[in-house]
């Protein structure tokens, strides 16, 4: 062999290798996962998330500062910060696409923010709602720093519009001071957001997944 | 000639003689090199041009993220400009349009020159260049109006993603071409790093975009194949290049070959072979097979092989010459970049260790590495390679030395600066992470102490990058110091150059 041939060997080869040890590999080992179904209950975990939001959560970039992993308690305390109920598992994720694992934690993680139990704050801080519901999200959406004072989040006011009311004010109207005789309500972006983000709960106990049984109280 | 087999010829004119042949055959090559860069003058003059643009529209971009991060509100109300779209677009502007574009008129014209082959059709060159440019500013376009892939690092739409890429074929297909006719044989260094580049870039490139685009890879399997392909661009692409620019110009401008080829080719197969490994750090304790994560552990501490023997070969060549730092700007950049490699690998390889990553991992500290190898090893080396190639393609000298040192200590201070900045928040952030009794708005808050400081080492930076515009404007107007002699910062006691 020249030596040219032996140059070109080489750089297919690495790259081959590292293709197939990085990229291959893992593909046999988790591309045939399915979801985990129990017939005694009759449920199917995971299931889709809505794909209107999921598009609207890509496009306004949210996965730049939140990320959507659950890490277990060797790696850090996301679990005890109220995030999470579990670690997540490469099964919870077998119908996101995209994944939003995110690279970033500017904000929280947002894997299990549809929940009931999920929270950021301290867990006896009394600022704690009982429940981050549809209005909780479209005002922390409208004006972060209404609801966290110190908040990095930027406000995402070009999600929601000022209109007229007619007749009755509608029952997503926010609360917050405009113009006489005006509303601001969500736009259907910030309704698909919204909808997406409520959906989001990867609690679901897998069988992968030990010592995780039970949801976090 | 015929006089040299004269036998009554005194000595001393018998040296005079063997002079001139000398003297022809340095004549000949220089106009062979003259030839070659009249040749390669338009393309990689495009590249340079472009690139600049590029370098110019991500240190705006650049900046208006980074007062993002401290004062959330500003330009809030712009769809266009929401965090979440100028992040990416300031990413993918810096490694797309300048790093990428600097880069491969960089490896052209180096493989032009160490080939010693004329580049022939150029026009398919310039035609590379222009589908690169439409494909990147379709993309970044479609990314600030919210049309994004959602897949961190290949953001920009397949279809652009897909103009890119043939833009791209030209130009690695010039490049394979001009190996193919080389008149020089054994191949420089510099060459194996540049065909090892322009090979693996279209295959990352093309597999990844492929393999996200096929119903069969699903959920964990798309960052993963996100995660390999953003870290083995790189250093399969990016170091790559960075490391044969720097093969070449050290040596070169302080006039000494190479302290080793033997370091050289250890350093060269270690790296290809572990390079392409290290990429599942980067979703390390996520929810992938915990196997993978540990494979790109092992690779990221195998690379230290290359990173001690390329760092050490490079320097020790500089060794004895590292007064030319404070005459040359090529070799002040390229030193600094050089410098810059070696510091950007040991914290890459320190941070893959499980229990560093799991502090620093979702903080600001990743930013920093992202500079450290993009910024400051890459980008200086490459200002340092057009600082030389440039002269040689338009046929005179930088106007002014004053100006190249601004540049430098811009970018250089700025530069540091902004990586200092954004590793201190990282790792302030991280550590208030790992501390159970703050709570995560304390922690960001902590981290957030830095990020003004940030926000005014990009104001320095950016001042470098006008005035190395418009520094390279007047050079593509032909203004400048008459061609022979490089502009230099001072005087040396002993010209070397």
């Amino acid at each position: 062999m020249s030596r040219s041939s032996y140059l070109f060997a080489g750089i297919f080869g690495s790259f081959a290798i590292s293709c197939f040890a990085l990229v291959l590999v893992p593909q046999v080992q988790l591309g045939g996962l399915q979801p985990q179904v129990d017939e005694d209950a009759g449920d199917v975990y995971p299931v889709y998330n809505p794909r209107k939001g999921r598009e609207v959560y890509a496009s306004e970039g949210c996965f730049y500062c939140h990320s959507q992993q659950i890490r277990d308690p060797q790696n850090g305390l996301d679990i005890e910060r109220g995030w999470g109920a579990r670690r997540t598992v490469a099964r919870d994720y077998i119908y996101k696409n995209p994944t939003f694992l995110g690279n970033m934690r500017l904000g929280p993680d947002l894997t299990d923010v549809g929940t009931k139990e999920w929270r950021n704050e301290d867990i006896n801080d009394p600022r704690k709602p009982a429940r981050r519901d549809a209005a909780w999200h479209y005002l922390h959406l409208y004006q972060p720093t209404v609801i966290v004072h110190e908040s990095n989040m930027p406000p995402y006011r070009y999600l929601f519009e000022t209109r007229k009311i007619s007749g009755q004010r509608s029952v997503d109207a926010l609360n917050v001071a405009t113009k006489d005789g005006y509303e601001i309500v969500p736009k259907a972006e910030a309704r698909q957001l919204v909808a997406y983000l409520l959906s989001l709960d990867s609690t679901h106990p897998l069988k992968e997944v030990k010592g995780a049984l039970a949801p976090a109280k | 000639m015929t006089a040299v087999a004269a036998p009554e010829i005194k000595p001393t004119t018998a040296v005079a003689i063997e002079a001139v042949p000398a003297q022809a055959a340095k004549a000949k090559v220089s106009i062979e090199r003259a030839t070659i860069d009249a040749a390669a003058a338009g393309p990689v003059l495009l590249f340079f041009t472009t690139a600049i643009g590029w370098l110019l529209l991500s240190t705006v971009f650049g900046f208006i993220t980074s007062v993002k991060l401290h004062h959330p509100g500003f330009l809030a109300d712009c769809s266009w400009l929401t965090y979440g779209r100028i992040a990416p677009a300031y990413n993918l502007t810096l490694t797309y349009g300048w790093a990428s574009l600097a880069g491969m008129g960089v490896g052209i014209w180096l493989m032009s020159r160490l080939c010693r082959v004329s580049i022939r059709y150029p026009g398919f060159l310039v035609f590379g260049a222009l589908l690169w440019n439409l494909g990147l500013v379709i993309g970044i376009l479609c990314i600030l109006a919210g049309k994004t892939s959602g897949i961190e690092g290949m953001e920009i739409p397949r279809a652009a993603a897909a103009i890119m890429f043939l833009g791209y074929v030209l130009v690695g297909l010039w490049g394979a071409i001009l190996y193919r006719f080389r008149r020089k044989s054994p191949v420089y260094i510099s060459v194996w790093y540049l065909l090892g580049a322009f090979f693996w870039f279209p295959w990352l490139f093309g597999v990844a975009q492929l393999l996200n685009g096929l119903p069969q890879l699903q959920g964990v399997m798309q960052s993963v194949v996100a995660a390999w392909y953003s870290q083995s661009i790189l250093v399969l692409w990016f170091t790559a290049i960075g490391l044969a620019a720097a093969y070449y110009l050290i040596p070169k401008v302080v006039n000494t070959p190479i302290y080793s080829y033997n370091l050289a080719t250890i350093g060269f197969w270690t790296f290809a072979l572990f390079g392409g490994l290290t990429a599942m750090v980067r979703l390390s304790g996520g929810p992938i097979p915990a196997w993978l994560a540990t494979v790109s552990i092992a690779a990221s501490l195998m690379m230290l092989v290359p990173i001690a023997t390329v760092t050490t070969n490079l320097i020790f060549t500089m060794r004895g010459h590292t007064q030319m730092v404070y005459y040359s700007p090529t070799i002040r950049f390229t030193y600094f970049g050089t410098v810059a490699f070696a510091v950007a690998s040991v914290v890459g390889i320190l941070t893959s260790l499980r229990s560093v990553d799991s502090i620093v991992h979702f903080t600001q500290f990743q930013a920093a590495q992202h500079q450290l190898v993009i910024y400051a090893f890459f980008s200086m080396i490459m200002f340092g390679a057009i600082y030389y190639i440039t002269p040689r393609l338009v046929g005179c000298e930088w106007l002014s030395s004053t100006l190249i040192k601004l540049h430098f200590w811009g970018a250089a201070y700025g530069g540091g600066v902004l990586i200092a900045m954004l590793a201190f928040s990282g790792l302030a952030a991280g550590l208030a992470m790992i501390d159970p009794e703050a709570t995560f708005t304390q922690v960001i808050g902590i981290g957030q102490v830095y990020l003004a400081g940030h926000t005014l080492a990009i104001g320095f930076v950016a001042i470098a990058h006008i005035i190395f515009a418009l520094h390279f404007l007047l050079m593509l107007l032909r203004i400048g110091q008459p061609g022979g002699a490089p502009t230099l910062f001072a005087v040396p006691g002993e010209e070397k150059h």
